[in-house]
């Protein structure tokens, strides 16, 4: 939990409010005083109406609208960031668990600004040079504030795809020794350049920590090969070599093939057997042949 | 700073330094020469475990040492590549092309006794 408040504030510009811009807003916020169920309401009645929040009822709308609602408010009679960032972190308490889509959460803040926009010129519309002084004060104000929330709502996606992604990389390379100076790489899925890489290492790491003579890598389960996956791949053959392993390929799709074919890769580079129980048995005799008896 | 060079059976041993220089590696070239000669050698192991960069000038005096020693009828191996060499060696294009390596001394002298 900590790390994410931690990462959670990436710097937007934040607007500076001088004095004079900070006492109109909290003149302005005093005279709403009395309208903030009427705004609620009315927020929430457009949430509705824009087809927003659609797998929650009115009522958890209202509700769960509710605390936005006021720190909204209280950040407009502060002017401070310190109100921003416990905004940022209650939102996210908020928006996390229910996978509030970003297009919602955007469309919520803008039409929060709308509310609140509109009472401005409903209140000073009489006095055209107050309203811009109070449209000068507010805008930088209410569109700091979506900015950042937006900005840390898509930060947060982002690292929970990386957390994601990490995690299946991790679980979908492992190396087998299946025998003495046998070790086998099964490929599940996409192999692109980031996995490929990820493969090597661990590959060239098992050959010595096992003292590998030969290595079989089955790619039976990878649909295709983008072009710097197949490089690695070849790349990965040929550090093999410089630590006295072999590599035999099994299981290659024939689109994989013509990619690799197409890439001008020396086919002499690599040993490819169609299948892995072929490569198993091409690799116990190539195993069996260097040492003879074991 | 001289390479030391151990003498196996047939085989001569050389175990790289740390800190290898461009003048050691070319004195470790004329050593082996010399001492195949003098023990009549048959297989020469060159050993660079220790080694945490492989640039193109040591990689192109090993392969060279390595002709060189096959010209005068030894066969040499390299072994001890580490895997991150290893790979950033090939990302550079670095093959070691005709160069025999293995992954440690005792892989390599089975290499050599076959």
């Amino acid at each position: 939990m900590a790390e994410k408040e931690r990462q959670l504030l990436p710097t937007v510009a934040q607007p500076v409010l001088d004095g004079k811009n900070l006492e109109l807003l909290r003149e302005w916020v005093v005279r709403l005083g009395t309208r903030h169920t009427e705004l609620h309401e009315d927020w929430v009645r457009r949430i509705t109406a824009n087809k927003l929040l659609t797998s929650m009822t009115k009522e958890e709308i209202h509700d769960e609208t509710t605390t936005i609602y006021e720190r909204w408010v209280s950040i407009l009679e502060e002017g401070s960031y310190q109100a921003l960032h416990t905004y940022i972190q209650s939102l996210s308490a908020w928006i996390i668990p229910r996978e509030v889509a970003p297009h919602e959460m955007i469309g919520l803040m803008l039409i929060l600004r709308d509310v609140f926009g509109k009472t401005l010129l409903e209140g000073y519309l009489s006095d055209f040079d107050l309203l811009s002084r109070m449209l000068d004060a507010y805008e930088p104000v209410a569109n700091g504030i979506i900015n950042t929330v937006v900005a840390s709502f898509i930060q947060e996606r982002e690292h929970v795809t990386q957390r994601l992604q990490r995690a299946v990389h991790e679980l979908s390379t492992p190396v087998l020794q299946i025998r003495d100076r046998l070790l086998l790489a099964p490929i599940i899925g996409g192999l692109d350049a980031e996995r490929a890489r990820q493969l090597t290492n661990q590959l060239l790491h098992a050959i010595r920590d096992y003292r590998a003579k030969v290595v079989v890598i089955d790619v039976t389960g990878v649909p295709s090969l983008d072009s710097r996956a197949a490089n690695y791949l070849v790349q990965t053959v040929a550090a093999a070599r410089l630590l006295g392993a072999s590599v035999i390929v099994t299981g290659m799709a024939p689109v994989t093939a013509q990619t690799l074919v197409n890439l001008g890769v020396d086919v002499n580079s690599m040993h490819t057997v169609g299948d892995l129980q072929g490569g198993i048995e091409e690799a116990s005799r190539l195993l069996t042949k260097d040492h003879p008896g074991g | 700073m001289d390479i030391p060079i151990l003498k196996q059976g047939n085989c001569l041993i050389a175990s790289v330094q740390p800190a290898l220089t461009d003048t050691g590696l070319l004195q470790l070239q004329e050593n082996l020469l010399m001492l195949t000669s003098k023990y009549r050698s048959h297989g020469v192991i060159i050993d660079v475990t220790v080694l945490d960069v492989i640039d193109s000038f040591t990689s192109r005096t090993l392969r060279d040492t390595v002709y060189m020693l096959k010209l005068r009828g030894a066969e040499a191996v390299i072994v001890g590549i580490q895997p991150d060499m290893a790979f950033a060696l090939v990302q550079l294009g670095i093959t070691l092309e005709g160069v025999k390596t293995a992954l440690d001394l005792e892989e390599g002298l089975a290499l050599l006794e076959r």
